[in-house]
């Protein structure tokens, strides 16, 4: 009895010791932690986790391309749950307005544009599925492990003023963060001005060949004010290059 | 909050992300799977930096800030995907991965062509990236 006493004093102390040279701001809750005793914070981010997961799992796995686009919808609005439960209030709210709002709406209407079938398709899948399948569950089994293995004994305290505040974020980012960030909006421009080059030239050479009927109602009233992006055109191009 | 569940989270988004670009034969499912790995890394990002910032040893914030760049560039990097992904749905009638390795061969070796060999290289290494 006093031995096991002693024991888990002795684990207790180690313990309390591991997670006081981890994190320093947490003293006073560091004895509260247990290994597999969750808070509501772990129960809900378990939660959320579980179903963003279930959602990729389906969007990578559908033979339905549009539901796949739908899906993803989940699984980007779950991290963005994510996000909020870690304390990083405007990371959560770029996410949404980004990527639920823009990037799946350009995924659909690339679909639509390359007409994915509607409903089933059988060839969604390639032959080397399986051969996908060994390599992405080996390397989840070796990650998982690494990771459960090396965090094992380390909290991060939740409590305090949000860790990702606009406030904060804001701050940081225009405090130390300034010279990466206009490299940023030229990396944007360039890939705005890349974009409209890349769509153009099809449509240049589109006049020869049978055309796209749908396509081709679809670029014509960008035609006349396009004359003037190959002189805008050159220069992000060249310090695209030049980087 | 232990710091594994948003590891382990993010590990196995990453490698359903993995499997995804592996097993997918059209282009645009292959860059949705391309949109959860780079998910991943930003939620690993987002957890070590809350826990780096309370922790006192990162003042500067820069889990957020490079998880705020990897959005602003997988935003860029999707639109460019796509402008290629039309390209060559134009140009060949399809956005089969697997059939679009014959376009290497050259049997006709005109401007198309070349431009859609072009394309889906470009679109292969940025996939890969």
């Amino acid at each position: 009895m006093t031995l096991i006493a002693a024991t888990a004093t002795a684990a207790h102390a180690t313990a309390a010791q591991a997670t006081a040279a981890h994190t320093a701001a947490t003293t006073a809750a560091g004895g509260t932690h247990g290994f597999l005793s969750p808070t509501g914070v772990e129960i809900a981010f378990l939660l959320v986790g579980l179903a963003t997961f279930g959602a990729a799992l389906v969007t990578v796995s559908t033979r339905q391309l549009v539901h796949a686009a739908l899906w993803l919808v989940v699984a980007l609005g779950g991290l963005a749950i994510e996000y909020l439960l870690l304390t990083a209030e405007f990371i959560a709210w770029v996410q949404v307005l980004i990527y639920v709002g823009s990037v799946v709406v350009l995924l659909l209407f690339g679909l639509m544009l390359t007409r994915a079938p509607i409903g089933r398709s059988p060839d969604a899948d390639s032959g080397n599925r399986w051969a996908a399948l060994t390599v992405a569950v080996a390397a989840a089994a070796a990650l998982v492990w690494v990771v459960v293995d090396a965090f094992r004994t380390t909290w991060i305290d939740l409590g305090g003023p949000a860790a990702g505040s606009t406030a904060v974020t804001g701050a940081s980012l225009f405090q130390n963060w300034v010279l990466p960030f206009e490299a940023l909006s030229v990396l944007l421009l360039a890939a705005l001005v890349g974009a409209i080059v890349l769509s153009r030239k099809a449509k240049a050479e589109m006049s020869s060949p049978p055309v796209n009927s749908r396509a081709a109602t679809g670029s014509s009233p960008s035609v006349p004010d396009s004359r003037n992006h190959p002189i805008e055109g050159n220069s992000p191009a060249e310090q695209e290059g030049a980087r | 909050m232990h710091l594994a569940y948003p590891a382990v989270l993010s590990a196995l988004l990453f490698c359903t992300g993995l499997y995804g670009v592996l097993a997918r034969r059209n282009a645009i499912l292959v860059l949705m799977s391309v949109e959860l790995m780079l998910n991943a890394v930003n939620l690993n990002l987002v957890a070590f930096d809350v826990w780096l910032s309370k922790a006192a040893r990162d003042t500067l914030h820069s889990g957020q800030a490079l998880t705020l760049f990897t959005i602003a560039i997988a935003a860029a990097e999707i639109g460019i995907g796509l402008a290629i992904v039309l390209a060559v749905y134009r140009n060949r009638g399809t956005s089969d991965i697997d059939k679009l390795r014959d376009s290497a061969e050259g049997h006709e070796s005109d401007g198309p062509d070349s431009n859609a060999l072009a394309a889906e290289e470009t679109g292969k290494a940025e996939a890969a990236a």
